[in-house]
């Protein structure tokens, strides 16, 4: 395993070349061992929650509220997992239900903002230097207002309903995204095979798709696994704060708020959700540093 | 001081106010013309059109919103923030009654974190790949990447529940003596730190380690300073335009921070004022919380650019 991360990393063209070659499935496996251990816990990690998200309340068979002796606050038992809530109810099912809200709508609009700003940038760095500053300075703009502060004005105006909060957590990162992609590919805007393909007559269009998104398509990626971090931690925060997803709904971030009274007690209710969002944020950071071919090499060649 | 440097600052500053301005359009647009006619809102479907014309009269909606915009921003501009729709008290005064607790807790807060945090980030520099700065680094990694609540939920727990040192939330209203001040304050600012104090310490470390890995330190260390001189005497003078910009950033960061923050802990602070504010819809107590921490965030960041502009030497001299 160590072998191939070192020479993937000395000479990263060559194991490309070289991974055209063998079956698929082992491709996989040579990639997955790439990621080293912290990397491939980071990975179970978030493939638990991402199944969790699209399975989980289908899965799971047991009642949200038992039939008889409803407690309150209860502690972690055989037949409640995670303890129960403020009313009573089973937490490791609130736990699972909230999972696809908490990474469903925080990864729809990651995909939202990272496309959106990716296709500005694109477009800003092919279409020449007056619509380039012009649609910097709006996204500045944007940039300009803290991130949470900008989430309380939308909720204040538009309300919280889920698609709102999708809406919102895009057009505050939206300018990340178009930064970073901008300035990679204002870059490769002035190569060489990017003049000769304008003087072979090719159009914006085609400049943008096949010259310079290719170019920048792998570190918008790994780019898009941290605007995913960012996203979850803000809607966590408004949940919070009582003005994210709306009951009966909850996000982990709303079951911490619901169950904030148990701290006291130091009940599972509420470290539980808190947990569960620390333990996604981390999984998909541990992923993105170990993410095979990037320049996080040193230690693994030492 | 020369005019090039002049010159750059005075680029700076109106950036800044241009920023404001632009800010100031898409806060008013958000919360007063894009979600409709709040006449509308708040009468529902069934209203009749005399009373829907009433109330719009009432609430000023009558006039075209640009020019509405001028009136609010003039309004802002002169003090006057205009009445709250819940409470009918002035926003002025909800705000000069909240907005010193706010800036106790960012000033006391910004005391503790600035020295520990340039303190383990030039250390960590320093020793870097030792113990020491993987502990740190890990450390203050994971504190970004989990929510502020759950900093503050592990403090409660680990101070006031394992520990009974203080009360677990507190609420500043019962402040008499100063032991209780710092009981009160002592939750509140302890996880405020942890947060800045992990930001700041990461920039510091990386500013630093810039600086070290440049060609004069391996110059000095060939000449045979001692590395506690090499970093102190020539890395550090060279770092202190990215150092300050770092802890002017991060103090930025205290904006959004201390929105969860005092409502976790029931802090009597503007930010709470605004979120409250924000679950009533109380227009223009939103909108006048929401200016003063932009103009304290675009404050923060234009400091940070000037100490970046005022340390270069490279700019001094031309």
């Amino acid at each position: 395993m160590k072998t191939n991360t070192s020479q993937a990393a000395l000479t990263p063209a060559a194991a490309s070349v070289d991974l055209g070659n063998i079956p698929a499935p082992a491709r996989c496996l040579r990639w997955l061992g790439g990621f080293g251990w912290s990397g491939l816990i980071g990975l179970a990690i978030l493939l638990f929650w991402i199944a969790a998200a699209l399975f989980g309340s289908s899965m799971l068979t047991r009642t949200l509220v038992p039939d008889s002796n409803v407690q309150i606050f209860g502690a972690i038992s055989h037949a409640h997992w995670l303890g129960t809530d403020y009313l009573g109810r089973d937490m490791f099912i609130r736990v699972i239900d909230g999972a696809s809200y908490t990474v469903g709508v925080a990864f729809v609009a990651t995909l939202l903002a990272s496309g959106l700003g990716t296709m500005l940038a694109l477009f800003a760095a092919a279409s020449g230097r007056w619509i380039d500053s012009m649609l910097s300075r709006s996204l500045d703009t944007i940039t300009s207002i803290p991130s949470k502060m900008f989430a309380l004005i939308m909720v204040a105006g538009f309300g919280s309903s889920v698609s709102m909060l999708i809406a919102t957590a895009t057009i505050i990162y939206v300018p990340g995204a178009y930064r970073i992609a901008r300035s990679m590919a204002i870059n490769i805007n002035t190569l060489d095979y990017v003049t000769v393909a304008r003087l072979r007559g090719e159009g914006t269009l085609y400049v943008m798709r096949r010259e310079i998104l290719p170019n920048i398509a792998g570190p918008m990626l790994a780019d898009l696994g941290l605007r995913f971090v960012y996203i979850v931690l803000l809607l966590a925060g408004l949940s919070f704060l009582g003005l994210g997803v709306q009951p009966p709904a909850a996000d982990w971030g709303s079951l911490v708020r619901e169950n904030i009274g148990s701290l006291a007690g130091a009940s599972a209710a509420v470290i539980a959700p808190a947990l569960a969002i620390a333990s996604l944020t981390i999984a998909v950071n541990l992923v993105i540093d170990n993410l095979p071919g990037r320049a996080r090499r040193e230690r693994g060649v030492k | 001081m020369n005019v090039a440097i002049l010159k750059l600052l005075g680029q700076r500053l109106f950036t800044a106010l241009l920023s404001l301005l632009a800010v100031s359009v898409v806060v008013f647009a958000i919360t007063s013309v894009l979600p409709g006619d709040a006449a509308q809102e708040q009468l529902g479907q069934d209203a009749t059109p005399q009373a829907l014309t009433a109330l719009r009269a009432q609430m000023g909606l009558d006039i075209p919103a640009p020019t509405r915009y001028v009136h609010w921003l003039s309004g802002i501009v002169r003090g006057d923030l205009g009445t709250s729709s819940t409470t009918q008290m002035p926003v002025s005064e909800l705000v000069a009654s909240r907005l010193p607790n706010s800036l106790l807790l960012a000033a006391v807060t910004a005391l503790f974190s600035v020295p520990i945090a340039l303190a383990f980030g030039i250390a960590s520099a320093m020793w870097k790949d030792s113990w020491f700065d993987r502990i740190a680094s890990a450390g203050s990694v994971a504190v970004v990447s989990v929510p502020e609540f759950l900093v503050a939920t592990l403090a409660v727990l680990i101070f006031a529940v394992k520990l009974h040192w203080l009360p677990a939330l507190s609420y500043a209203t019962d402040i008499e003596s100063l032991g209780q001040m710092l009981k009160a304050f002592a939750m509140p600012v302890f996880s405020l730190c942890c947060v800045i104090i992990a930001l700041m310490m990461r920039m510091t470390r990386a500013a630093v380690i810039d600086q070290l890995e440049a060609p004069y330190i391996e110059m000095v260390s060939l000449k045979g300073a001692s590395p506690m001189r090499t970093v102190l005497v020539h890395a550090l003078p060279n770092a202190v335009g990215p150092i300050a910009n770092a802890i002017a950033l991060s103090l930025s960061y205290l904006l959004g921070g201390v929105i969860i923050i005092e409502t976790i802990f029931n802090y009597p602070g503007i930010a709470k004022l605004m979120v409250d504010g924000v679950s009533q819809r109380d227009m223009p107590l939103v909108q006048s919380c929401a200016m003063i921490f932009c103009v304290g965030y675009l404050l923060l960041v234009t400091l940070a650019d000037v100490c970046g502009i005022l340390a270069n030497p490279r700019l001094r001299h031309c």
